[in-house]
């Protein structure tokens, strides 16, 4: 057979392996993102009529901005709406298509090449500025890449925009590809790297879709090839067959079961645990009430930040935080105080030119830096508070000193709060627990970042996904630490000290058990997790958690670990998680 | 050439959504050519009033002083209007 009949050939059946970050299974053409667009060559020059070239141009940035704005009405958040709304006034700026159009006529240049020289020129500009400017660079560089695209008659880049079904894969998506992503036409995610924190593990687990991330070779599977997509066992099927369409059907059965959560966790033996939900906004919160979650254990407050160049005032706050205390009347809900820097920069508070920004001012660190803002804040959650009889519990975020505990159990008293605690993301504070929750009243472990610090692995880093993973036998130590130290601190105080989980391993049905086995008293998870974790926990004991507690932390491996476990539970298999 | 000089209100300064605002509120005047400038620079580098980019470039921050500059029919009562967006702090709203 020759080279090119291979080529035209049906794709070959093929399994590829990865780690699978949220359960499902489908099977739809796998389609890639669109490749960035290269660069028109320094010399590219103009064929034929510059005026016949100078009015293509401008149709070409009009159709970017049509499509755009059409792109922002879709939107799903209104953050979202309003960074599409402000590229496409970058893409038709008058400027810039005069700025091209003269390159066109005066330099005969291509409209290709002229519209790239006359937008890099603004772009070099605003990153000289620095700070917030600079951030802006990377969006001309986006209707650049869209503009020129047009031109050619080229897929824009991003996700592409389709109406019938099918799964994505590309190296890793951002937040900004995502923003936009409709759960209806693109059934399940793919990527070569990233890891199970990674924005895409996140987002699929939000949105109920089949994921697997790490993939080796993925890319390499040609675009339109059917594939068959499992989110539990982290595997992909090229040409699937009569097996997999057998397991899909299979999953359609067992996702009905699994469709409620009785809005009541615990164990088999009667032991509660109660079971609560990770929410960013108003809509998230009526929507978890509304799946039967306990309460909230994670309120990521970053919501009313992000996307804005100044703080918002604590009446702004105030109205958001509401909103959210509204949807659960009675019922416990712990706010995070703001969580910037890292992967989520705010101008007004990150220095954006951090080197290391993972290890840098973050979390309540930025309080030394810029402070006031945690002050009105925690101002703005207590007049919220006021307003709804919501149980509220106020955390900070990477605490690393028993010290920096102290003050901000301090700060939430002066504010007429009464309940504090800190999140454990740091091996200080896991190791330090005990003398943590002398002064305050709770913990709650952020499981994505306590991993990342403990095994030192970057989680956006595919390549690190195995170290990257909270089934580590370190990290669950790191854990055990934590609920021991708070054991300590509950008797001497005799007062019962909380240890929450609001990472993602407390969506992962198996590691629930190992970390209620391990002394956790509370999980929190996006609330699509909830039925799953507590049918799972409804089929153990609290002698059986610990004993597969037991088995995860004797394991040499996070693979191993995870095995181990998964073989003791077979109502997984059951449910087909 | 009608003239006149505002000062930026918006604590974010001209950027960003006030700079949205702003180039937008430019554009609905499609007879008039309307610039801006930097106080004390010449009018020949007036840049596009109604050019986001434009208006991002000139990197006006909270407090200073830009001149808008326009010719012909009407240009007066346009000034004036734009001037008042530029003295309101539209991040605050």
């Amino acid at each position: 057979m020759s080279e090119q009949d291979m080529m035209n050939e049906q794709p070959r059946r093929d399994t590829l392996h990865g780690v699978g970050v949220s359960p499902g299974r489908v099977i739809a053409p796998l389609v890639h993102m669109a490749p960035a667009v290269s660069e028109p060559p320094e010399d590219e020059a103009l064929e034929g009529d510059a005026e016949t070239a100078a009015d293509r141009l401008k149709a070409a940035a009009l159709a970017v901005k049509a499509g755009l704005k059409e792109r922002a009405a879709r939107a799903r958040s209104e953050s979202a709406a309003e960074v599409l709304k402000a590229t496409a006034l970058m893409a038709g700026d008058k400027a810039l298509v005069k700025n091209a159009s003269k390159l066109v006529t005066e330099q005969r240049l291509s409209p290709e090449r002229a519209l790239w020289q006359a937008a890099t020129a603004y772009a070099d500009q605003m990153r000289a500025m620095g700070g917030y400017m600079a951030e802006r660079a990377a969006d001309i560089e986006d209707v650049r890449a869209r503009i020129v695209a047009e031109l050619r008659g080229e897929d824009a880049p991003g996700v592409p925009q389709r109406r019938e079904p099918f799964v994505l894969t590309a190296e890793d998506l951002a937040p900004a590809d995502t923003a936009v992503l409709d759960p209806d036409v693109v059934v399940a995610l793919v990527t070569a790297s990233g890891g199970p924190q990674s924005h895409t593990a996140i987002l699929a687990r939000n949105l109920g879709l089949p994921a697997v991330v790490a993939v080796e070779g993925v890319l390499d599977v040609a675009g339109e090839a059917p594939v068959f997509v499992d989110g539990a066992a982290g595997t992909v099927v090229v040409a699937p067959g009569e097996t997999e369409q057998e397991a899909v059907r299979a999953w359609q059965r067992a996702s009905e079961q699994l469709a409620s959560f009785a809005g009541r966790g615990a164990l088999s033996d009667g032991t509660v645990v109660p079971l609560l939900a990770n929410v960013g906004t108003g809509d998230d919160a009526r929507a978890a009430a509304e799946a039967g979650a306990e309460g909230v254990g994670l309120l990521r407050t970053e919501f009313c930040f992000l996307g804005r160049d100044s703080e918002p005032t604590v009446e702004e706050q105030a109205d958001a935080y509401t909103e959210v205390f509204e949807a659960f009347p009675g019922r416990k809900v712990v706010v995070r105080t703001l969580d910037a820097g890292a992967d989520k920069p705010l101008p007004f508070l990150t220095d954006a030119t951090e080197p290391n920004p993972a290890l840098g001012v973050r979390g309540y660190r930025t309080d030394w830096t810029t402070p006031g803002v945690l002050e009105r804040q925690l101002e703005a959650i207590a007049v919220a508070k006021q307003r709804s009889t919501a149980d509220v519990w106020v955390m900070a975020p990477m605490i690393a000193t028993v010290g920096e505990a102290a003050r901000f159990h301090d700060l939430v008293v002066a504010a007429g709060l009464k309940v504090s605690g800190v999140m454990v993301e740091t091996p200080a504070a896991a190791i330090t627990a005990e003398q943590i929750l002398e002064r305050v009243d709770f913990v709650s472990l952020g499981t994505n970042d306590l991993t990342q610090y403990t095994m030192a692995a970057d989680r956006m880093l595919g390549s690190l996904a195995n170290l990257n993973s909270p089934w580590q036998p370190a990290v669950l130590r790191m854990i055990q630490a934590t609920a021991r130290g708070a054991a300590q601190a509950s008797e001497r105080g005799a007062e019962h000290k909380n240890v929450g989980v609001c990472g993602e391993a407390a969506a992962d049905p198996a590691l629930a058990v190992v970390l209620v086995g391990l002394g956790a008293d509370t999980l929190s998870m996006s609330p699509r997790s909830l039925a799953a974790v507590s049918a799972v926990l409804a089929r153990v004991d609290a002698a059986e958690a610990r004993r597969l507690a037991e088995l995860a932390l004797h394991a040499t491996s996070a693979q191993e670990a995870k095995e181990a476990v998964r073989a003791e539970l077979p109502v997984l298999a059951d449910l087909g998680l | 050439m009608t003239e006149r000089t505002a000062t930026v209100a918006s604590r974010v300064g001209l950027h960003a959504r006030p700079a949205a605002i702003f180039a937008e509120a430019a554009g609905e005047y499609e007879n008039l050519e309307i610039t801006i400038r930097a106080e004390g620079e010449d009018a020949e580098e007036g840049m596009d009033a109604a050019s986001v980019l434009s208006l991002m470039s000139l990197g006006a921050s909270h407090g200073d002083k830009v001149v808008l500059a326009a010719e012909g029919d009407g240009a007066e009562a346009a000034l004036e209007h734009l001037a008042g967006i530029i003295e309101t702090d539209l991040d605050a709203e």
